[in-house]
């Protein structure tokens, strides 16, 4: 081999390597760092993963939300108008949340059945409805007109 | 009927840019002189026509005329004046108007400004300018029109959103828009090579100012928008690697990927197909940028109210304008292979290494952003968060600080890498000196900060060093160039400080009660009613002091305006050459007035963005340097090359 031709080699082989270790770093941190956004109705029929966090969107439900006295600790029902999840936070809330409005929390799911989110998340415009709360009313419409079709025909 | 007249203008704007796209580029492939110098006087006039069209809108805001659907959306009778003429483009349509407006001075800017182009390439350039415009103002025209009549008009206007009722919001966008569409002329550079099928160095050198100057803007219009997120959004952040922020990031790491390659390709015969890829891809990622935050199909914060329509309009323009320009690139690059030979042991060689270590940034982080989309499609929602981005980041950004130095110290053409290592040695053990004495004086860092300290010493030193040794008169490349990367050194500091020894605490206090955070104590006094301007406010009290000392009452508030039912947290900042203390109201606890209250110290955030600052200065003194100066260096180039037999 010419010594140019070693070099190039040389070269490519230096890319080649920083490319597939980028490609393994990349792949590593994305495995670990995706969070699933899951529905009320889904956390009811435990599908969710455990031990790490996700996120849990839908309705703020009304009349469900109240402080801890004298904590910055709040409790509320997050709601799909078919499954209820009863959530768990300490911190201040965001401006723009409110009962019977659409909110995207994130944590993790505990053993008695209680979110415990680490953010609540925020939004700029009122009129917008976080895609993914807007998402899971969806289908929360759809289990309740399955379930009433399901009653007709008992 | 002021309206009325904008419409027409702007119709009149489209069709000046459906002419500007045809007939230079018709007169180019004629042959035809007198059709290709209609290009000059078709930009200059587009560029009055929209600017006109836009100082319509913004009359139409400060004369209050609520019969046009956009300014009752976002005005009101209360609204001060200043916010009156920045709510114009404070929504979509108006800031489209802006963005095809800024796109229109820049072509007319280019028009100007290109006097050592030749008429055939002059032509081409302006009309691919021309056909990116058309594309941008029938958008404006057809899926975003903010001349839209409302008949009966209502007596007072919806008001404009609070959070951008504010100064960081008035400059942030435009300073924006002026990198992003300026990203456009290297672009269209790119394009009308490839369709003249060469390249030359004095196009590049040209070409090369362009991008410096978009790269400014863009620079600083990141930077009001990361400040005006961090004291107006009431969370303290800087950065969230939210999809709308990544739209304006990526630009700016390809550009910075570009402006590097440029500095090789503008030199000698080398990277030219490179160099014009990465202009593609650049403004290609302008558009996606401007797809993400208009559509709505990403959950974001920033997210506005969606349109399905005006989604797939843009994604339409990027499918043609990317679609296109890599297809002739495809065909096209064989003839702008280069001619030089570059040697291993050289600063081309870290300089393509640098745009690599860019580009491979660019993408990870759009694959991050785009991922929710694709999974989306097959049915499943997931979010990619913080943690990812910060982790890729921090991760490709290594090489980047390790390898810079070495960049800046070797020499062009051919040079000894271990000439080069050995002269960078002495700053590495000043940086790691540097570094234990950062990790002592803060008692503790962890691992990313400790990363951070040392590549901010490390590049801070070596280019400190480099001005020092710098043999003759320093010139304006050369100056532009250290104060960049300085700026880096700078801005790597403030961030690794900040983003690993900021204290934050949520407390709930009641009146009198005093807490204490970082060393500072935080004393609560109540909380008043005040009336300001067009807004009412709860107005926080806090004493904040250091061992018995005052040293500053804050006033956060929280924020009610007439029009909006939710309030809007205004936080208040001591701000500082070392750290910010920062402070905003949560909501009322109890009846007995205690409150939930946010406290931050933020230490070297300032830092950051002064590093970013410098970044841009440097981007803007390297314009200064003189043409004929490079030229003569080129001759000199051209000498050595041959004489080193590369």
């Amino acid at each position: 081999m010419t010594p140019t031709r070693k070099k190039r080699l040389l070269l490519v082989l230096m890319v080649a390597l920083g490319v597939s270790i980028a490609v393994a770093i990349f792949l590593t941190a994305f495995k670990e760092n995706i969070m699933f956004f899951k529905s009320p109705t889904e956390v009811v029929a435990q599908d969710y993963p455990t031990n790490r966090s996700f996120r849990l969107g839908g309705m703020v439900k009304a009349g469900s939300m109240h402080r801890v006295p004298d904590t910055l600790k709040v409790q509320f029902v997050v709601t799909d108008y078919a499954d209820d999840v009863k959530v768990e936070f300490e911190g201040i809330l965001p401006d723009l949340f409110r009962e019977g409005q659409g909110v995207v929390t994130i944590g993790q799911m505990t053993d008695n059945g209680l979110f415990i989110a680490e953010e609540v998340l925020a939004k700029h415009d009122e009129n917008y409805m976080p895609p993914e709360a807007a998402d899971a009313l969806e289908k929360g419409q759809l289990k309740m007109s399955d379930n009433y079709n399901n009653k007709d025909s008992e | 009927m002021l309206a009325a007249i904008g419409q027409f203008l702007l119709i009149l704007s489209l069709v000046t840019a459906v002419v500007l796209m045809l007939v230079p580029m018709t007169g180019y492939f004629k042959n035809n002189d007198s059709m290709m110098r209609t290009g000059r006087p078709l930009s200059y006039l587009l560029f009055i026509l929209t600017f006109a069209t836009f100082v319509i809108l913004v009359s139409l805001f400060v004369m209050q005329d609520f019969s046009v659907t956009y300014v009752w959306q976002h005005s009101s009778l209360e609204l001060p004046l200043r916010y009156r003429i920045t709510a114009t483009w404070g929504a979509h349509e108006g800031s489209v108007l802006m963005w095809v407006t800024v796109q229109a001075l820049w072509i007319a800017a280019v028009a100007r400004y290109s006097r050592s182009l030749s008429l055939s390439q002059v032509s081409r350039v302006l009309s691919v300018l021309g056909i990116i415009a058309t594309g941008f103002l029938a958008f404006v025209l057809f899926a975003s029109n903010p001349f839209e009549i409302t008949n009966p008009a209502p007596l007072d206007g919806r008001d404009l959103n609070p959070l951008l009722q504010d100064f960081g919001m008035i400059m942030h966008p435009p300073l924006l828009y002026f990198g992003y569409v300026g990203l456009s002329v290297a672009f269209a550079l790119a394009v009308a090579a490839l369709i003249g099928g060469q390249i030359d160095e004095k196009w590049i050198r040209w070409s090369r100012r362009w991008t410096n100057i978009a790269w400014a803007f863009l620079t600083i219009g990141i930077i009001l928008g990361s400040w005006w997120a961090y004291y107006e959004l009431g969370w303290g952040g800087w950065w969230f690697w939210d999809p709308v922020e990544n739209a304006s990031f990526l630009p700016w790491l390809a550009a910075t990927a570009l402006i590097h390659v440029q500095a090789v390709s503008e030199r000698k015969n080398a990277f030219r197909g490179w160099t014009v890829l990465l202009a593609i891809i650049a403004f290609s990622l302008c558009v996606l940028g401007t797809f993400l935050v208009r559509s709505g199909s990403i959950t974001s914060v920033h997210s506005f109210a969606a349109d399905p329509f005006r989604g797939v309009f843009i994604l339409v323009l990027l499918g043609l304008y990317a679609g296109g320009a890599l297809t002739l690139y495809a065909l096209r690059v064989n003839q702008l292979r280069s001619r030089d030979a570059i040697n291993l042991e050289s600063k081309e060689t870290l300089l393509l290494a640098n745009s690599l270590i860019f580009i491979t940034a660019t993408f990870t982080i759009l694959l991050g952003t785009l991922f929710p989309m694709i999974f989306d499609a097959m049915g499943k929602k997931i979010s990619v968060g913080e943690p990812y981005f910060g982790l890729m980041f921090f991760l490709l950004m290594i090489p980047m600080a390790v390898l810079l130095p070495l960049g800046t110290q070797l020499r062009w053409h051919k040079d000894k890498m271990t000439s080069a290592i050995r002269a960078l040695v002495p700053h590495f053990f000043i940086a790691a000196a540097l570094t234990v004495a950062a990790y002592l004086f803060f008692a503790g860092l962890n691992l990313r900060a400790t990363a951070g300290v040392f590549g901010g010493f490390w590049i801070a030193s070596t280019s400190i060093g480099q001005i020092i040794k710098f043999p003759g008169k320093p010139n304006a490349g050369f100056v532009g160039m250290s104060v960049a990367h300085l700026g880096v050194a700078v801005f790597l500091f403030g961030m690794s400080l900040t983003e690993h020894k900021d204290t934050e605490k949520d407390v709930l206090l009641k009146p009198g009660q005093t807490t204490s955070v970082g060393g500072y104590e935080f004393t609560f006094n109540g909380v008043e009613q005040v009336a300001v301007e067009n807004y009412q406010a709860q107005q926080g009290s806090i004493q904040v002091s250091k061992e018995g000392k005052d040293l500053v009452e804050l006033h956060p508030q929280k924020r009610v305006y007439p029009k909006q039912p939710q309030p809007m947290t205004e936080a208040d900042i001591y701000p500082g050459f070392t750290k910010d203390i920062y402070v905003s109201l949560g909501e009322k606890i109890n009846e007995q007035g205690a409150w939930a209250v946010r406290i931050y110290i933020k230490p070297f955030i300032r830092w950051m963005w002064f590093g970013g600052l410098m970044m841009m200065a440097g981007a803007v003194i390297a314009l200064f340097s003189k043409r004929s100066k490079r030229q003569e260096q080129q001759q000199v180039d051209q000498v050595m090359q041959q004489r080193l037999g590369l």
